[in-house]
Order: C-alpha cells, then structure tokens, then sequence
C-alpha cells in the first residue's frame, strides 16, 4: 500500500533538528497561551473531582445513583474504561517494540504517559466506591496482621489488587527507564540552574558510554517482555470481575479477549484523541506523521471488529444458551429501559467504525479525531451496558430496579478528566514527549551509522 | 402569644413575634398586613405561624411539599433526619433517658422471674394492645427495663401467638420524639395541677345542669374498667354524654346486627370448618386486628394440604379494591362496593333465603351461580363473610344466608363494652354543639376527630364554640390544637389498663416501663372527672378487678356469683394470687364470652333498606394498611413498610383499575381532582390490576399537617372528601389536573409471566391430586449432579434451613415489619426507597398472573436464602460474608468495607447496603428502643438476613447451660414469630425429625432458581389452588405448560 512507503518521520529532519523541537518545549519558559487555557480547565476539574471525593468521604456513596440491584455503576464504569484506556500505551511500548515495529517510536513516550494517568484515574475508583475506603485502602492488600486474617483469595477484586497494582509499577519503571537518556539530553541543553538539577537528578548520572547503552537496551527488553503479557492478563484480570460472578450478562466464558480488544480499542481512541491535537498544536506533524495515524486507526479497526464480535457472540450465546435468564438479558439490552444505550453503543463501536476501511477517512485527522472522541464514548457506554443492564434486571423480577446517575457521578467522572488531563498537559510542559533518542535511530544518518 | 389564658380569642390582635415555630426556609417575607387582615376576618383560632394565618402559596407549598424545599435538593432525609436528631435530642436529653426504670408497681414477668433478671438477658411480659376497640394479648420483650419487641401472647386464646403488623410497630411510637411531652394550656406548658384544675373548674360549672353541657369524646372502648369509670361519671353527672368515635369505625356490621338479631352481637365465624368461604369484601386476611389474626390462623388451617389434600378450603372474594384476602382467593370476582349488595342479594335468592330476590351485577351471573351451588354442596360447611364498609343491608343478606346454610358461625357480644353507631353519635354531637348545648368537650385517645370526622361535620369549626375543650392524647395532634387543655397520653406500654379481645377473654395491660415523659394514661384522666382526681390508673385497674374477683371467686366461672364473706385480708390475699397469675398469662382465664343464642328476626328480608345504585364511577374510603386511620403516621417503620398490594411506601394514592386508568389517560402518579358530595381533593392515581373497574379506593390517614416530624406531609388527607352520609363509599367524578406527583413503591408491577424461571409455582387442587410432585418438573434446567469447585461441607451437628409455604402465606407483610423491629433495620426515608435503597431483610414479593382485569396474585416472602454455594461468599475480596459451621451465610460487619460485589452477585437481591448513614445514633429514644443482640450497623457496609442469629445463639446458649440439645421449634426467628398464619418454618434441617425438614421432604418443596446451583436453604412450598372448574381461572404459573413455553430452547 502506498502508505507503507511514507516514511515514519518526515524528509528534512537530522539529529539537531529533532532534538530541537522535541527538547524546546520543556526547556522553554514560555507558557503558551493555550496550554495555560485548557490546564485552567483541566485544573477546575481536578479541583471537581477532589471535592466530589471529598464530599464522598464525609456522607457515603449514597451521594452517588448506585443502588440494591445496580451496587455497580459510574464507579466500576469509570475504571474498567480508565484501566481499558491504558492499555495502548503498554502494547504499543511493549509488544510493538518486541515486535520491532520502528513507527512506534515517535508515539509510545506519551502512549505510556497516558497508561500511567489513566491507571491513576482507574484507581481511585476501587478504592473510593467503597463504603469504608479507609479500611479497603489496606485491607485488600495480603499485609501480616495480629487477627491471622488475610484478603479473601477466592475474590476477583483480590485479583485486580494484583493486576492493577503490577501493572501501575511495570508501567511507571518502564516509563521512567525509556526517559532517562532524554532527561540527560535535557540536562545537557538545561539553561537554567534549576532545570539542569532536576533533569540531572532525574537523569541517574547517564552518560551515554556504550555501556550505559547496552544496559538500557537489556533493561528495556526485560521491562518489554514483563509488560507484554500484562497487555493481556490485566484487562483479563478486570473481565472476571464480572465473568466469575453468576449474573446474566457477566457470566461470559468469551469475557477475557472480549475485553483486551475492547481495551486496545480504546486506548488507540484515546491516543488519538491526543495525538493529532498536540501533533498540531506543537508542531509535530513530522515526527507523528500520517503513518502513525493511519496505522493507529487500522489497529483501531481490528480490535473493533473483534469487539463487535464479542457483541454478536453474546447475542448468540444467549440464545444458544436456551437459558432463560440469558435470553431475558439480551432481549433487556436491546429492547430494555436502557436499550438506548445498547444502540448507542452498537452503532458506534460497530457501524461508525467501518468507516476505518477507508483510506480518506483514515488520513483525514479531522474526522478521525472526532470519531475517535465518539469510540471513547462508545467504549464507556460498553461499560455501562454490562455493568447496569446486567444488574438492573436480573433473575428475581421483584427486585428489579432504575439506576439513574446524579451530579455527584458525574462529578466523579468528569473530575477524573480533568486529573488525567492536568497530569498530561504537565506531562506535555515538562517531559519530553517524543522519546528523542528513539526517534533519532529512525534518521537515515543513524542508518549509514549502523551500516558503517 | 398574649392570649388570653383561659379564653382563646381569635379576633385579638396578637403578638407575632412569639410564634412561627414552623421551619420554612429562611428569608422569605411574610406579608404582615396580610397576617392581621386574615386575624381579622376570622383566621385560624390557632396557628402555627405566620405563613399559616397569612395563608401564603409558600406555606401551602410547605405543606403540601414532601419535604422543605431546601433539604430535598441534595440529600434530603439525611437533612431531615439530621434535623430531627438534633431537635428531638436536644428537647430530650434531660428527661427521656433518667427515667426508664421499671414501673413502681409490681409486674410479673411472662417465662421468667423478676430476680432472675440478668443484664443481657430480656425479660418477657404479657400485656396486650387495644386498636379498634378490640385487644390482640402480647408478650414484650423487655432488656433492662426497655421494651424492645413486640411479640404474640402464645397462650393467647384469641390470638395463640400472631401480632398484626400495628402492634409490631407500636414500639417505636412509643418512643416517638415527636410524643407530646407536657401539658399544655394553648401552646404553653403548664404543670399537670393547673390541667387538673381546669377540668375540675369546668366540671363544677356542670353541677347545676347535673352535666348537660358536658360531652367525653373516646376511641372505641374495650377497656372494661375505663367503661366503669365513664359510666360512674355518667352516674353521676347524667345529663352528660358519652360518644365513642373511630374514623374506621364497624357500624356497618353493627347495624347489621341489630336489625338481624335485635341487639348488637359480633358473628364469630369457626372457618376451621367451612369449605367454602365466601368474601363480600371482607378483608380478614390482613394482618390487622385481632379478628383477622384469628381468621388468618383458622383459614391456613384448611390450606395445609400435606396430609390430605381435601382439606383445601375454596376462597370467594368479590370486592372492589384488590386487597390481600383478593389476592388469596380462589375465585375473585372485581365488583363495584355499591354493587355488592346486588350480588349478595342474588346469591341470596339463590341459596334459598326466603324473600330476597335480586338480580345480579351484570357479568356476574356465573359467579353467582357458581357460589350458589357450593354453598348449597356445602351446606353447614360454607360461610359468607362481610366486610366492615359494606352497608347494614349486606350485613343482613349475609346473616341471612349464613343462617339458610347452617354456617358455622356463632354470635357472641361485641368486644366493645358500649356497642353503638357511631357516625350517628358524633352528627350528634356536632349538633348539639352548634345548638350551644356542650360548654366542655373531653377528647381522649387516639381516633383524632378533628382530622378524622366526616367532612361534612366541620368538626374542628363546630367545637370552637364549646367554652372548654380538654384534649388527651399522645401526640400534640390536629385535635389537641383545637383545644385548650392537652394532656400527653401514655403509650399502652406505660401504662396500666385493661382489654377484651374478640371473644371478650380480657387481658390486664401491664406498663413495662415508667411514662417516658410524665404523661397520664386514660384512667387518670377520666378520674379527674371523678371524686377521686388523682387516682392512680394501676389503683383504678385493680380495684375494678378487685370489685370483679369478689363476684366470681373461682378462675374460670364468669357467670357465678361467690360468696363475699371470706375475711378481707384472706381475699386480699386470695387476689393477690389470682391478679398475678392473670399478668403472668396475659389474660383472665375463663373471661370469654358465651354464643349468645341470637335468633335471626324471622322477617329479616323486610327489614332490608336497599342502598342506591352509583352509576358513574364510585370512590371507597378504607383504613390504610400501614397508618391505619392516620394515628400511625408519624412511625417510619409503618410508613416504609411498603403496602401489602401496591408496595408503596410513604404515600397514599387514588387507587383504580387499569381500565380506570386508560378511560381517564392516567398514568400512575398523575394527580386528580376528586369531587364528592361537593367536595374536590386532588390526589395522584395508581393502577392497581385486579381493582373494580369505575371504582377508586382512597386510603385514610395520610395528609396529616401535624403528625410530626416524619408523617407530616405525607401523602393527601382524604377524610376531606368524606362525608357522614357516605362513609365508606359514594359516587364521584374526577378530573385530571395535569399535575403529577412521585409516588414511590419498592416493587413494580412485573407479571411473572413475563419471565418465569419457576421462583413461583402453583397448581390448581386437581393438578396437584394427579401430579403432587409437579413442582419438579418446572425446572427449567436439570442438575444432573451437584457440582461445584469447592468440596461440600459437612454438617455434623445442627445446619439451619426455612421453608415458607406460599399455600398460607397471605403477604399481609407482618413478618416485613417484625424483622425491622427485632433486627435494628433502620429507617431511609421517600427519597431513599425512590432510589431502590430500603434497608429491609425480607420482603415480600408480589407478582401479578393473568390479565391486568383478573389477574391472580402471587406474593412470596423473600429473606436471605442462606445457600449452600453462596455467591455472594466467594466474590467478597475481605472474607466479610462466610459460611458458618451451621450452614449460615454470617456477615461480619466490622470486616466490610463495602464493595457491594456480595449484592450484585446474589441472584435474589436480598442483601441491603447503607448506602448513607441511616441509622438514627444519636436520638437518645431510639437508643432506648434498639436489640441490644443485634449489631446497629454504620453507613457503609453490608446487611442482610441473619435467620435472626442473635436467637439462635440465646437458644444454644440456653442448651448448654442445660445439657442438651437445641429442640425443634425452640427457635422462632422473629418472621416465624410473628406469622398468623404460620407460613414460615424455621429449624434444624439435619434432624429428619424436625417440622422444617419434613416439610422440605414435601412434594411442594422447590427452591427458587435452583439451576444456579447455589444450593439455598430457604425453600418454598408451592401454592395449590382451588379454583372452582365452573369458573375460569388464570392458568397456573410455573406450570409445565407454561414453563415448556419458555424453558424450550429448541
């Protein structure tokens, strides 16, 4: 295809340019008027959320909709999208890396940035959708203590403890050890005193001798293979959440890939929706080029067909299944109190995206960004089509029953927003955001080097 | 207020500044002008405040508000709630808690002795609780002093251990905050002397007339020493009257009676052995009251089928609101209240009474037919019951037929002392009054007349012209504003009385503690009235008793007169005995009435006055099922304890049938505009299926301005629209309004049809002869083989099991309402239980079968289903919900931390989390009120249904110390307790012998969703119904028809 000889990094750049725009943006003292508008945005919603958790501490979560059918809503929906969000960075940082895809470089260094503020995000949801966070903050952790009482083992909640807990520490340590040979870039072009300490701190001493190279070449290829398999468990992980429990709907065998493909689906939304601003508004067109962006919305393309797969095979297992509870949940999806949200969901993740097979709509940035905006959306209505449908209406018809979020839900939800926004504008001022070495090794220079 | 202090005068100009007690939000104008305008014309005589003179659209706002406006906007009955606790403990921190100690007098305990009172152990005492003028005997158990649970007398003869649901809930109104706590003189405290003299300065302004200005106001009364000391008022001043009202009164039946029988007698019908029983819309099915705890228990008697499925009794009911005696019928038939007389006139003709003829109600004819034939198949073995708002002249139709058929039915003097009509006594009254006859008015207890007397009266207009108005009652209510003289009444739990059950067997009330707040119990008051002020109520309970145990010497003989020569020390001595052993039983042996030997007037036919046809739609006034005539109003328990057939909670709605509903274009919570008789409210509709087409049933009691700070509010006053001439029903019309209003339920109107995966199971009596084990087959999925990931557990000695017959359960949702009380569960509140957060244990659910015009009703009791496989166990990630060695699901409530992952992974939903903090910590009343056995859970962590844990450990505990083990049916939990009906069965399922596991060895026996393999140990027994075939009935649900209709994937 004609794509697939665009270069990863457009003609005209050399060593000194691509240091240059990638390190001025940290190393300078301008503002921009623009960032300091969206982080004045970001930072109100931050303060949202604080307060929102505040105020959640101090009454219950009675201030939330979640009631006795549906004891799940916007918290478990907010972190299994944050949790699903983050995943792109770690697949396009690890597996793309074991699998040598070079066009990964100039995308993975904010790809990873964003899998960490949105493990953030997720997080806190575990943590504060809990009637007593006070004690789950510890409680769920395996610590040694004088009652002889240890987590509950049996717990898909435990499970997550682990997953999540491992893949926030792989995914921090394989971030910081990509940034360290950029933060000695930095050091070394610091002209400030202070920003020379910082990233001289930050930078462990690295020199940039052969060996410290070889090193990071061994350290990144161990961090890579731990992370690999943590694309696949830990969204896995999440899935049992809700494939371990007896409700119909959650109780799905097809659960574990399901929701890996939904997650990658979602994090390369995600990753667009970032990239193709900031590639504009920092002038990165040709460091992130129409092949990054074309290769991303064909990623976006498989793993959606694979989760519209999961959606038919769960129409068809409910009816296969001749259980009656099944049948009952499918046909309450489609045609329920909440069936909205089911079409909703079907015509974004299933019909809209279609339009990915075409190449015009692949490199029109526009139309991507927006449609990419619209699979976020359409992945967290996934969300609540599992998670609120399922319980609204069960088994006993008796207890069936409404769930209607208040503004304290969304309050929650937009404040996390505004924290994952705050965290990667900050990320964008005072990081490198393109991983400069990486993207060196792409310049033809480099090449006749490694001829040489 | 600078009222004068013994004349109110509302023409006087008055000092606004001293009241507005009432909270309205701050800051909002209050039109001053407007205030002495009203004043002057003629304003409230006594008002709350400034909103209410000026009559602002805020104030009518407020009132008609579910809640102040500011507190609803974000969390609303928290900001209530959080009121009330601060307003309540602060009025009460100084007296309610110093003076709980047991009463002065003497007392008897029920099981125990008094000096084998241990701390944590409850003492139980019998006592028993008037309501309606009719006494249900009770054992109250009493933790250091605190009466904590109500629970049925067991040796009862009337009751034999069954509570109603109000007697469940009085408890909590006995520590109400909201009871009215000092005497008042026109809203100013004043001490108990300065009542007493008032009332004997009134009384001696009476002694020229010999009392012809002086008019007692009481409930209905049971009470044979208060009836005592009325009449020896009466005796004394005889010109005086005494008028008995209750606004849910049985005139009906009285009148019906007296036209029969000559005199007023009470039918005691022995359904132990009737066939057939026919309702005329009699709902005796319902746990209210003492008759229908009685009816209950002999009704499930012919429902057991486990033995001998002929012993299945055939219910008829036609009715015109669906009530839960409706929803147990084998046949029902949905008619018009104002048609009933018609029906009961055809099936009169037809059962061969001499001189009724009738045609029946259109499209009734088969029906007719069909219970004409079985009562004539089952002559002396059928019985025709009527409901209390059925005119007199159903009542007589149907002593007619009872007495054409042989029914088994005896007449027996009313429970009440003085039987009377009482609409007519209170018209009466009203006239006297206007005629300026009455110059003092004494209103005592709890019927509120006021708020309650027909509309048409203008009660509380007409006694502003009586010059002294004296008022007892436990709450500052409606009435006592109206009055000058309030005097708080004691609880029946404070005081000392006495009572007649149905069968007139009286029991002492014992108090089981002192009056939380000084208050005075109805014998004092009356004595005030007497020539000896200030005798104690125990003085005058026990010398009344003294008087009667002088009469009749020997326990037992009600009839004979003894000898009265005995020495008075050795009678005193003798009755000392006799006194305690009727505290210690709860009851006077030997007092119950003897069956009169009533001879029905020969000319009965003639003596009926036929009522008037209602062409148009017809409006129905009933007591309410959970606040009664409004007297509970102000009981959170009782308000959010959803009604047994619509589920609704806190409200009171216009309830019609789904063809009403459609013919007018309303949905449920659409307000109308209700006119009768020229009388408009507006209250919201909600369809009920199975309600009488062009009919509307209004519940009363709601709407109350000054129930507290709870009940006031809530829902629509509905004794507005009803009059004197039409109490029960009248014709009416309605108009949409176009307003609509939430009304709140906990349950929907799901039809199990519409998903049936066999959690009910039915069959009608020839399906279940050909096929007892039927329920077998309506499992749509077939376990092969138990299987599970963990090993199964080994039960070596007790493991725990319940099963719940759904053949007896009636749905009255008096087991609801007694696990709220046993297990400290606390209150949410409308906003919550919209939000589907009701903290209940158990519930009772109720499905809808068949059309929406017939339908069939199923309802099922919904605990903790204790499975074996629990769910909810293996999902919790802190080990706060684990399996104990007796086979329970036991929750730890210190260990959770509130994922709520346990609640969404029961397939049942029994689980309730606290969502807010909802208990009250910090009224000191409701402290006095908790289970101290029963953990008072915080805000965020689980609850759910514990088989009442805490009675299983006191009954182990209790097995040890005497060296042996538990025995059958030593436990009741506190649903089983409370059951008329005894439909829930509690034990040890290891033992082969015990009651529970040869039930669950019963062919009926199924356990709901038993595909899902979690084994439960609540099972159900399936109902079996006993439709007549000439009628056609609503195919079963859960039947294999209907369930290979849908378990069929192929």
């Amino acid at each position: 295809m004609a794509l697939q000889e665009t270069p990863v990094i457009l003609p005209g750049h050399d060593f000194e340019t691509v240091t240059e725009t990638i390190a001025e943006i940290p190393l300078s003292r301008r503002f921009p008027l623009g960032w300091i508008g969206i982080i004045l945005v970001a930072l109100a919603g931050a303060g949202l959320l604080q307060m929102a958790l505040g105020y959640l501490v101090l009454k219950g979560i009675g201030l939330w909709g979640n009631n006795a059918p549906v004891g799940w809503a916007f918290d478990i929906i907010n972190f299994v999208w944050w949790i699903g969000i983050g995943h792109a960075g770690t697949l396009i940082s690890a597996i793309l890396l074991l699998f040598k895809q070079q066009w990964r470089m100039s995308i993975s260094r904010f790809a990873e940035a964003m899998t960490i503020f949105a493990v953030i995000c997720a997080a806190i949801f575990p943590i504060f959708h809990t009637g007593r966070p006070w004690l789950a903050a510890y409680w769920l952790f395996p610590y040694p203590n004088t009652m002889g009482l240890w987590p509950q083992f049996k717990s898909p909640l435990i499970w997550d403890v682990f997953a999540v807990s491992t893949y926030a520490t792989v995914s921090v340590v394989f971030w910081y050890v990509g940034l360290i040979p950029d933060f000695a870039t930095m050091r070394d072009r610091a002209v400030s005193r202070v920003k020379a300490i910082v990233f001289g701190t930050l930078s462990l001493g690295w020199r940039g001798s052969a060996r410290h190279w070889h090193r990071y070449e061994v350290a990144t290829l161990i961090l890579a293979g731990l992370s690999t398999p943590l694309v696949l468990s830990v969204h896995t992980v999440v899935s049992f959440d809700f494939a371990v429990s007896v409700i119909p709907g959650w109780h799905a065998t097809i659960f574990p890939p399901y929701f890996v493909a939904g997650a990658i689906y979602s994090g390369f939304a995600m990753v667009l929706s970032l990239a193709i601003p900031v590639r504009r508004f920092y002038g990165m067109e040709s460091l992130i080029t129409m092949r990054h962006i074309d290769n991303m919305a064909k990623i976006m393309l498989a793993t959606g067909l694979m989760v519209g797969y999961g959606y038919a095979m769960e129409a068809f297992f409910a009816w296969y299944s001749a259980s009656p509870h099944e049948r009952f949940m499918m046909w309450n999806r489609m045609f329920g109190p909440y069936a909205w949200s089911y079409w909703a969901l079907i015509s974004i993740n299933v019909v809209m995206i279609q339009l990915l097979w075409f190449k015009r709509v692949r490199t029109n940035t526009t139309l991507l960004f927006v449609m990419s905006l619209f699979v976020n959306v359409g992945m967290w209505l996934e969300r609540f089509v599992i998670i609120v449908t399922s319980l609204n209406r069960d088994f006993v018809p008796s207890s069936w029953g409404m769930y209607y979020p208040t503004r304290w839900d969304f309050m929650t939800f937009f404040g996390t927003i505004g924290l994952f926004l705050t965290l990667f504008l900050l990320f964008l001022r005072f990081v490198p955001m393109i991983s400069i070495f990486e993207v060196k090794t792409l310049l033809p220079q480099a090449k006749v080097k490694a001829e040489h | 207020m600078s009222l004068d202090p013994t004349e109110p005068n509302p023409e006087q100009p008055l000092d606004v500044q001293k009241r507005g007690t009432l909270r309205l939000r701050a800051g909002q104008a209050i039109d001053l002008q407007r205030v002495r305008e009203q004043l002057q014309q003629g304003g409230p005589p006594l008002w709350r405040s400034l909103e209410e003179v000026a009559d602002t659209a805020e104030f009518r706002n407020y009132l008609h508000r579910e809640f102040p406006a500011n507190a609803s906007d974000w969390l609303d009955p928290v900001g209530r709630r959080g009121f009330l606790k601060l307003m309540s403990a602060s009025m009460a921190l100084a007296g309610a808690t110093a003076c709980t100690v047991q009463p002065q007098e003497l007392i008897v305990p029920y099981v125990r002795q008094p000096e084998n009172e241990i701390p944590g152990k409850p003492l139980f005492f019998a006592t028993a609780m008037t309501l309606g003028g009719v006494a249900t005997g009770l054992l109250v158990e009493s933790h250091e002093g605190r009466p904590t649970k109500i629970e049925g007398n067991p040796d009862h003869p009337a009751s034999r251990g069954a509570t109603d649901l109000f007697a469940q809930g009085s408890v909590l109104t006995l520590y109400d905050p909201d009871r009215s706590k000092t005497v008042l003189h026109l809203g100013e405290i004043r001490p108990w002397s300065a009542a007493l003299a008032a009332v004997r300065g009134g009384l001696s302004a009476q002694a020229a007339t010999r009392g012809a200005g002086l008019r007692l106001l009481t409930e209905t009364v049971a009470s044979p020493s208060l009836a005592a000391q009325i009449q020896q008022l009466l005796a004394q001043q005889p010109n005086a009257k005494w008028i008995q009202w209750e606004p849910v009164n049985r005139d009906n039946a009285r009148a019906g009676a007296r036209t029969a029988f000559g005199q007023y007698l009470e039918p005691h019908y022995d359904l132990t052995q009737a066939d057939v029983i026919v309702s005329l819309d009699a709902d005796f099915l319902s746990s209210e009251g003492a008759h229908n705890l009685h009816y209950m228990r002999q009704f499930a008697s012919r429902r057991r089928v486990e033995d001998n499925a002929d012993n299945l009794n055939r219910l008829y009911v036609v009715e015109s609101n669906h009530t839960v005696t409706g929803g147990r019928a084998d046949n029902r038939l949905a008619l018009k209240s104002s048609q009933i007389e018609a029906f009961a006139r055809a099936v009169a003709a037809q059962s061969g009474v001499a001189g009724i003829i009738g045609t029946a109600p259109a499209g009734s004819d088969a029906f007719v037919d069909a219970i004409a034939q079985d009562l004539a198949a089952h002559r002396g073995r059928a019985v025709v019951m009527v409901g209390d708002s059925q005119p007199a002249a159903v009542h007589l139709i149907a002593h007619a037929i009872n007495a054409a058929i042989g029914a088994p039915v005896t007449y027996l003097p009313t429970p009440e002392l003085v039987p009377g009509e009482q609409t007519a006594a209170l018209r009466e009254l009203v006239a006297d009054i206007r005629a300026g006859q009455v110059q003092m008015l004494v209103i005592l207890g709890e019927s509120n007349p006021v708020f309650s007397a027909p509309a048409d009266l203008q009660f509380g207009k007409a006694i502003q012209s009586v010059s002294l108005r004296v008022h007892s009652g436990m709450f500052f209510d409606e009435t006592a504003q109206q009055c000058h003289w309030h005097v708080p009444a004691a609880h029946y739990l404070e005081a000392w009385s006495d009572a007649r059950t149905i069968d007139g067997t009286v029991s002492i009330v014992q108090p089981l503690i002192q009056p939380l707040y000084g208050s005075k119990s109805v014998h004092e008051v009356m004595a005030t009235l007497s020539e000896r002020p200030e005798r104690s109520g125990y003085d005058t309970v026990r010398e009344y008793w003294f008087a009667w145990a002088a009469l009749n010497r020997t326990t037992g003989s009600t009839g004979s007169t003894g000898s009265t020569s005995a020495p008075a020390s050795a009678a005193a001595a003798e009755f000392e005995q006799r006194w305690r052993k009727w505290l210690h039983d709860g009851f006077i042996a030997g007092t119950a009435a003897m069956p009169t030997a009533a001879a029905l007037a020969p000319d009965v036919a003639t003596r009926i006055t036929a009522g008037a046809a209602i062409d148009g739609l017809e409006v129905n006034f009933r007591r309410d099922p959970t606040v009664y005539d409004g007297r509970f109003a102000n009981n959170g328990w009782l308000q959010e304890l959803p009604k047994p057939m619509t589920k609704l909670t806190w409200d009171n709605a216009a309830l019609m049938a789904p063809a009403t509903a459609d013919a007018n274009g309303l949905h449920n919570g659409d307000i109308i505009a209700i006119t009768h008789d020229g009388r408009t409210i507006n209250v919201p509709a909600w369809v009920v299926p199975g309600h009488a087409k062009d009919a509307i049933t209004l519940t009363v009691g709601y709407g109350r301005p000054l129930a507290g700070d709870l009940g006031s509010g809530t829902g629509f006053n509905t004794y507005a629209l009803r009059g004197s001439s039409a109490m029960f029903f009248g014709g009416a019309t309605i108009v949409r309004t176009g307003d609509a209003y939430d009304l709140v339920g906990t349950q929907d109107h799901w039809a199990i049809e519409d998903k049936n995966t066999g959690i009910v199971r039915a069959a009608t009596l020839e399906e279940f002869k050909q096929n007892p084990a039927f329920v077998k087959q309506m499992e749509h999925l077939k376990l092969d083989k138990r299987i599970s990931l963990y090993a199964d557990k080994e039960y070596r000695g007790q493991q725990w099991g319940m099963a719940i017959d759904l053949n007896t359960c009636t749905g009255c949702t008096a087991c609801v309402i007694a696990c709220v009380a046993e297990n400290n569960i606390p209150v949410v509140g409308k906003a919550q239980v919209k939000r589907n957060r009701e903290m209940h244990w158990l519930r009772i659910d109720r499905y809808f079968a068949g059309s929406p015009d017939t339908p069939d009703t199923y309802v099922q009791p919904m605990p903790c289903q204790q499975c074996e496989n629990a769910p909810c166990e293996v999902v919790c990630p802190v080990s706060a919900t684990v399996h104990s060695a007796e086979g329970l699901n036991d929750m730890v409530y210190n260990r959770c931390v509130g994922t709520r992952y346990c609640s969404n992974n029961c397939p049942w939903k029994v689980r309730r989390f606290n969502f807010l903090l909802y208990q009250d910590w910090n009224t000191p009343q409701f402290k006095l009120q908790r289970n101290p056995d029963v953990t008072v859970r915080s805000r965020g962590i689980m609850e759910k249904c514990t088989y009442c844990v805490q009675r299983i450990n006191a009954a182990r505990i209790q097995a040890k110390r005497e060296d042996r083990a538990i025995r059958d049916g030593e436990i009741l939990t506190a649903c089983q307790a409370v059951c008329p009906t005894d439909a829930i069965v509690f034990g040890d399922i290891n033992d082969p012998n015990s009651r529970v596991a040869r039930l669950k060895g019963s062919p009926r026996n199924y356990a709901t969703l038993e595909d899902l393999n979690t084994r439960p140990r609540t099972t159900y027994l399936a109902a079996v119904k006993n439709p007549n075939p000439a009628l056609p009935h609503n195919p079963m649900v859960g039947t294999p028809h209907a369930s290979t209709d849908h378990g069929a994937g192929h």
